[in-house]
């Protein structure tokens, strides 16, 4: 990996990762901390307190102008004009069939300000897509901003109690899937409550020169409570387990919302959207095929890439998997048959020239416990 | 962590601990590092012959999965029983912990592996 270290690109906490011991890969063409301490370790610290991670190769997009919610609502699967100012909500970017160019988080900033949120790889190639839709639109401005933003992430039980001794902003006044400003360690940042990892935990967007300082007073809060930092390796078993869909794994420009289970982010009553005369074709035709979960039954664990098997014959195919820390299990997601996509099936997973038996269970494998606070 | 000098070693980041015609095997710490942590360790079963180079099983951390490669070729005598419920061995003692005994075809045939200072250099490149 040093051969490519180069040309990768590097987060402001880099120097700060590498300071600290984490392990550094090549991801979506940054180099990225996959663990600190271990993904078992720090997966079992979100659960059970909290976790710190550095998210901020992710890519932000903001679209402003008179025109810009009509743009947002041509581009994204969802209705961003049940969005409120400081309400986030999760979406498609959808190909005119009705697939993923990518999956993000479109933020309402203002009336006419919209941030969207996207995967690290797929930035610029949104960023492009997004452009061309906003120029038919008209009378709106598109920027990528991702080096505006370093985005840091605070997930688990504990992550209110870590953070609100650093800001005056009070966190429970922060609804799920909403947002506010106000400062962190003296910085001026944006608070979401969002995540990705199936607990409750906060995004912080963060000046990137601050990003250091906010990370270390994180640590720094999280002390007493054993909050660690964590890598993109644990990211991954948190959201399998809470059946977060992974771009690149489970959904891509060959998967349909609604092949992927995602329907519920389609804004139906919305008057027109890219990809919606497909998605409308196909939820009146049936759909041929359905993202699942499934556990494995007999020893072996699945992996990306492997064949789903009924009978003998290839019906399917695994996009995720793994044996998860928490839950203790050897779980996975696949596209299968709908025939076979009710929760009871079973299946076999081709591990590796082995077949191996596995049975479709409900999503998500994990759902955290509600606390009494406002969710 | 140093190299035990007492075993010799494969550039898969295998070892390979000769006791005359017995000899037993196990993963790097470097391999075990690598591979992060590790949840399942598939092995053949005691009586199946292996031959030198040959992938023999499997190792299955949290974020991926790897083959073992046999160092030398022989019967399998055994599998390390602790293996089934506590994978994770591997990762707290990997020098310690052997994952199979083989009875060695030609114990003479070491020519191909690496003794500790050179597996340690080639962890340095």
């Amino acid at each position: 990996m040093t051969d490519t270290a180069a040309s990768l690109r590097t987060t402001p906490l880099h120097a700060r990762h590498r300071a600290s011991g984490a392990r550094m890969v090549p991801y979506a063409g940054w180099e990225m901390p996959v663990e600190y301490s271990g993904i078992v370790n720090e997966h079992l610290a979100v659960r059970s307190r909290a976790g710190i991670f550095d998210v901020s190769h992710m890519g932000e997009i903001e679209v402003a102008g008179k025109g810009a919610l009509e743009a947002v609502q041509r581009v994204s699967s969802n209705d961003a004009a049940a969005l409120k100012v400081g309400q986030a909500q999760y979406a498609g970017l959808l190909t005119p069939e009705g697939t993923f160019i990518d999956d993000m988080l479109v933020y309402r900033m203002g009336p006419s300000h919209f941030m969207l949120v996207v995967n690290a790889a797929n930035t610029v190639k949104d960023f492009a897509w997004i452009s061309e839709q906003v120029k038919l639109t008209g009378d709106a401005a598109c920027v990528d901003s991702s080096s505006r933003y370093a985005l840091l992430a605070i997930q688990g039980p504990a992550a209110r109690d870590v953070l609100q001794p650093l800001t005056g902003v009070e966190l429970s006044d922060i609804r799920y899937y909403w947002f506010s400003y106000g400062e962190v360690a003296a910085a001026r940042v944006t608070i979401s409550r969002t995540g990705y990892t199936g607990e409750d935990g906060y995004e912080i967007f963060v000046p990137p020169n601050m990003a250091d300082r906010v990370w270390q007073a994180l640590l720094e809060s999280g002390r007493h409570a054993d909050v660690i930092p964590c890598g993109l390796g644990a990211r991954d078993t948190l959201r399998l387990e809470a059946a977060m869909r992974l771009y690149g794994n489970d959904i891509d420009e060959s998967t349909t919302v609604l092949e992927a289970g995602l329907g519920w982010t389609i804004g139906w009553r919305k008057s027109d959207f890219i990809g919606r005369e497909r998605l409308l074709e196909q939820k009146e035709r049936g759909l041929a095929r359905t993202l699942v979960g499934f556990e494995m039954l007999e020893r072996g664990i699945a992996r990306q890439g492997y064949a789903v098997l009924h009978q003998g014959n290839r019906v399917g195919q695994v996009t995720s998997g793994t044996q998860t820390p928490f839950l203790k299990k050897a779980i996975g997601m696949a596209y299968v048959p709908t025939a076979f996509s009710t929760p009871g099936s079973q299946i076999e997973i081709d591990v590796r020239g082995r077949v191996t038996k596995a049975q479709v269970v409900p999503l998500p494998f994990y759902k955290r416990v509600m606390g009494s606070g406002v969710i | 962590m140093p190299y035990p000098a007492d075993r010799k070693y494969t550039k898969d980041h295998e070892w390979i601990r000769l006791n005359g015609e017995i000899a037993e095997v196990g993963i790097t710490d470097f391999a075990q590092d690598q591979l992060g942590d590790v949840v399942f360790v598939e092995l053949p079963d005691p009586g199946r012959h292996v031959t030198a180079g040959e992938s023999f099983g499997s190792i299955e951390s949290v974020k991926a999965v790897s083959e073992l490669f046999a160092p030398m070729s022989g019967e399998v005598l055994e599998v390390n029983p602790t293996l089934k419920d506590h994978p994770e061995a591997v990762n707290a003692k990997p020098h310690e912990t052997w994952m199979v005994k083989v009875r060695l075809s030609d114990p003479e045939a070491t020519g191909s592996l690496l003794d500790s200072s050179q597996y340690e250099a080639l962890t340095r490149t």
